[in-house]
């Protein structure tokens, strides 16, 4: 029972981080149409700020959740007016493949500045250790990462539904042209939007870093099971995002404990259910197969 | 917004046309080709200019998915890498000429691309791209997992080229290239026959409007998933002979950069025009052999700025845009005024 428990919080723990990175995903698909490949690589740059942030300005966890959003942020702000933006009238294939191109190049810098090894990470000390919950010992960081994240996945979810941004953001993703008809600037919220999908792939970099191996490839699989996440949620989902987020999570952590051969495969078997019995998506409009 | 399809945002109606409107100048094109293949290992390292031949086919296969069906499959590595191992383990195990291995490789590659395809038709666009990505993410890890049967990380070594004996092609990379060589060219002239059919020609309107064709009373996913499984097919003989001419199958070629390179040599070289897959696999195979060989580290970044830079300015690709120019002008030409608006 213990056992089961302890899968249980180490899956969602590992789901917070396909949660809020999917989330981003999902926001930024809806606004702009656009699926990021570059999320993972966003995810590691995340983790790699953290990790110089401590080794050089001697920035603790609690700063970097609040420092590293802020430049992923503005780094997302970049990449949108540089490149995406460029490319948001043609199919949205053209800017997969950007932000492909874009992945490679900043996996092989972070390789070329740090090196393939890992960079190490230490905890803060109240984050250290681990806490006894009337007979079932969870590491202490294991219970913050999901507690945060689910805090975060909430807040996100009180802007979107009770404040005016992001009814407007809301309204941009699930019918852009009716929200462009009653008024509403579509466009001018494209930035922004990429840039916060971008803050909140840092974000759950952030919290992985503790927890991960810290190297300039740590994002690539990432991307890849962040796409099976989203799919199963439902693309255009937000909610489906951060549900689905803690399901592969979940199905991750107890595949490795009982079948750890089987533990990455499961994912993807989970998604080709998914599309065979829901093609939209657990969370997805059913009628948007197409 | 996501029903759009790739290849109609670069090019406009008389590029894509599938029937080149000049056959005299198809014929001085595909002898070109023909001598430029034969010359290709008397002027570029062979086992150089063997891995151009190969992935020149496999751009080729993945352009009937891209440039003719509106697919972009980001998961060929999938087949690509499948064939190669098992094209290795048969020319290991059971010693046969290597053209035998390669088609068992390519048949391999074709049954698993059944249920992927199956899957992963049932979704178009930009959903397309990211379920093929994540299935060969999974033929990925059992490659990976099955270490017995693959070598895991360490690759399957020492894969033979066994050619009925004859000493020369079995031991010199020169003359294996003009052994393997007519296995690509069938494979090339196998897409050729297939975007040039009725069954391409349906594949093309499809890519066009799915929902007219549907209407019209296509089987739509059902073209998709035959279309799919050629793609891989064609795909897997130019893993198989990939393999046998490195004489190793290393894991990398099921990974997901293997799939986005040849997605690269495609749109590089030019999105639906089949010609643009070789010449985007010459120009990508050239230049990662300079930057080899002149020490430098970290492709990827190369790679990656070009395929960036393709996308933003550059989206016809080489051949696309050779064509473009060479229709806009001869249409200048014949009907003054009416095509040069566009």
């Amino acid at each position: 029972m213990s056992a089961v428990v302890q899968y249980a919080v180490q899956g969602l723990a590992a789901g917070s981080f396909y949660a809020l990175a999917a989330l981003g995903l999902a926001v930024i698909f809806g606004v702009l149409g656009v699926v990021n490949f570059a999320h993972g690589a966003f995810y590691m740059l995340g983790a790699v700020a953290t990790a110089v942030l401590l080794d050089t300005l001697d920035l603790t966890l609690w700063w970097s959740l609040l420092v590293v959003p802020v430049l992923m942020f503005g780094f997302g702000v970049v990449v949108e007016l540089l490149l995406v933006q460029w490319l948001l009238r043609l199919d949205p294939l053209y800017n997969l493949l950007l932000t492909f191109g874009l992945t490679l190049v900043l996996v092989e810098l972070v390789k070329q500045r740090y090196g393939v090894s890992g960079l190490p990470y230490r905890l803060p000390g109240g984050l250290q250790g681990r806490v006894d919950l009337s007979g079932v010992v969870l590491p202490r960081y294991q219970l913050f990462v999901l507690l945060f994240s689910v805090a975060v996945c909430v807040l996100v979810w009180l802007v979107m539904t009770r404040t005016r941004i992001g009814m407007i953001v809301r309204a941009a993703t699930e019918k852009p042209e009716l929200a462009r008809a009653l008024g509403i600037n579509v466009g001018r919220w494209v930035t922004p939007v990429f840039g916060f999908g971008v803050a909140l792939a840092g974000l759950a970099g952030v919290l992985a870093a503790p927890f991960r191996a810290i190297t300039a490839e740590m994002g690539n699989n990432f991307a890849i099971i962040l796409f099976a996440v989203v799919v199963i949620g439902g693309l255009g989902s937000i909610v489906g995002a951060v549900v689905a987020g803690f399901l592969v999570g979940l199905v991750e952590a107890f595949g490795q404990a009982y079948a750890p051969t089987f533990a990455q495969i499961l994912i993807f078997v989970l998604m080709a259910l998914v599309i065979l019995i829901r093609p939209a998506g657990l969370f997805g409009r059913q009628e948007a197969t197409t | 917004m996501t029903q759009s399809v790739i290849t109609q945002a670069p090019a406009d109606g008389a590029d894509v046309a599938v029937a080149a409107s000049n056959p005299r100048l198809r014929w001085i094109l595909l002898a070109a080709g023909l001598v430029a293949a034969l010359a290709l290992p008397w002027f570029v390292y062979p086992p150089v200019a063997m891995d151009i031949v190969a992935l020149a086919l496999f751009a080729i296969a993945l352009d009937i998915l891209l440039g003719y069906t509106g697919l972009l499959s980001f998961g060929h590595a999938a087949f690509w890498g499948s064939s190669a191992y098992v094209t290795g383990l048969i020319a290991t195990h059971y010693g046969l000429p290597f053209p035998v291995a390669v088609i068992g490789g390519a048949v391999f590659a074709m049954i698993l691309a059944l249920p992927i395809g199956y899957v992963s038709v049932r979704r178009s666009g930009i959903y397309f791209a990211m379920v093929t990505l994540a299935f060969a993410q999974m033929v990925y890890f059992i490659g990976y997992q099955w270490s017995d049967l693959t070598g895991g990380e360490n690759g399957l070594q020492g894969v033979p080229r066994s050619f009925f004996g004859i000493e020369a092609v079995e031991t010199d990379s020169f003359y294996f290239y003009y052994a393997a060589l007519p296995i690509l060219l069938f494979g090339m002239w196998a897409a050729w026959r297939i975007v040039h059919s009725p069954f391409g020609r349906v594949l093309v309107s499809i890519r066009d409007n799915a929902p007219r064709a549907r209407a019209l009373g296509y089987e739509v996913d059902k073209y998709k998933a035959v279309a799919f499984v050629l793609s891989a097919g064609l795909t897997g003989l130019a893993g198989g002979v990939f393999a046998i001419s490195h004489g190793f199958v290393a894991l990398t070629e099921l990974h997901w950069t293997t799939s986005g390179d040849v997605v690269l040599m495609t749109v590089l070289g030019g999105i639906g025009t089949l010609w643009g897959g070789i010449v985007g696999a010459f120009l990508t195979v050239m230049l990662a052999d300079y930057l080899a060989s002149s020490g430098f580290h970290g492709i990827d970044l190369i790679t990656g700025s070009v395929f960036v830079l393709v996308v933003l300015l550059f989206r016809r690709g080489v051949w696309g845009t050779v064509r473009h120019q060479w229709n806009s002008r001869r249409r200048r030409r014949t009907t003054s005024g009416e095509g040069t608006g566009r």
